[in-house]
């Protein structure tokens, strides 16, 4: 007996997804997949992040001005882009192409001014003098602990690193929207869905990103005078 | 989930306007808390329980898994789950070298004196 005839008696009713044993199209579970793999790579930053501050002497410089202002403002936009995105795929699935390019766009729209905020808060701390290998000269003396422990330098390495890899991805998801925007009309349903999983994915990680990076890192008595 | 999924998109407008407006209520809530003085352990876990929490929503319902068959979210999700628990193996590494660094016994190291003139 040969395989494909072997695979036709197969019992059906055990398996009971036929060719779709979890009943997605393969480029969705390929989505899947791809997410699982990165957020494994998020997880390992994020893991390498915390214990590097649990061997080291920490700074917490952050003021809430513009530090978690703007983080703040920037976790509203990527929330509400996520919200955008349910919506376009929801459009998407009523056949309502037109909506869920508009939608699409409105995502694009949130995460575009995630990005400009992020660049404006980097150059708030490349101004300070905040560099992957050096901490500015005022933060490294006022955080040096009474035993004269100096603060690790590491801090700007982690900082640019995982915020910047975050920002990679919203960029590149901002293009990958671009093209599902531009190509609704031809793209299936499904094609929409699985652009708005990776959309929601980077979402996600900033959920972990914003309060690890920022908000465990507020300058609370303003030892930096802010 | 119903059988006919393919075009199906579960969930209402209302309920995904309801986890936004949840999302938002926890990010406020962890802003809250970057202000209040508490040990760094009993922060982190909190931090970390929200955190999991909103990602589950997004999870859940954004990304529409809650609405999937359980052989996908059985898949991916548990696995995904033990891989991040093996990374927490290094913390016992990075507790042991916070207590091997060099221990200054007078004034930090600062730049070389310059060279008095005799």
């Amino acid at each position: 007996m040969s395989t494909e005839a072997r695979a036709g008696h197969f019992p059906a009713v055990d398996w009971n997804g036929g060719a779709f044993p979890y009943r997605v199209g393969h480029r969705k579970l390929g989505m899947w997949l791809f997410i699982v793999s990165d957020s494994l790579t998020f997880s390992a930053l994020l893991i390498g992040y915390a214990y590097l501050r649990a061997s080291n002497n920490w700074p917490t410089p952050f003021p809430f001005y513009p530090s978690i202002v703007f983080s703040s403002v920037m976790t509203f936009c990527l929330l509400s882009s996520s919200l955008t995105m349910v919506f376009g795929v929801s459009a998407s699935a009523k056949g309502d192409k037109a909506g869920a390019r508009k939608w699409i766009l409105a995502t694009m729209f949130f995460g575009a001014a995630f990005v400009v905020l992020h660049l404006i808060e980097w150059k708030h701390l490349l101004d300070e003098g905040l560099r992957p290998f050096f901490l500015p000269e005022h933060w490294a003396k006022v955080f040096t602990l009474a035993d004269g422990t100096p603060p690790t330098a590491l801090f700007g390495a982690t900082f640019f690193a995982i915020t910047g890899l975050h920002m990679f991805h919203v960029a590149t998801g901002l293009i990958y929207l671009a093209v599902v925007a531009a190509r609704v009309k031809k793209l299936k349903h499904e094609d929409v869905e699985i652009s708005g999983l990776y959309w929601h994915f980077v979402d996600l990680v900033w959920m972990f990103v914003f309060p690890l990076i920022y908000v465990l890192s507020v300058d609370m008595h303003g030892a930096l005078g802010h | 989930m119903t059988a006919h999924a393919e075009e199906h998109f579960a969930g209402t407008n209302k309920l995904f306007v309801s986890i936004w407006v949840w999302l938002v209520v926890l990010t406020l809530i962890e802003i809250f808390l970057a202000y209040k003085t508490m040990s760094v352990n009993i922060m982190l876990t909190v931090l970390l329980g929200l955190s999991i929490i909103k990602a589950a929503l997004i999870v859940a319902y954004f990304m529409h898994l809650k609405f999937e068959r359980l052989s996908l979210i059985v898949t991916i999700v548990p696995m995904l789950v033990v891989c991040i628990c093996l990374l927490f193996v290094f913390f016992p590494d990075s507790f042991r070298s916070s207590g091997l660094r060099y221990k200054f016994e007078e004034a930090p190291p600062v730049a070389p004196a310059p060279v008095e003139e005799q």
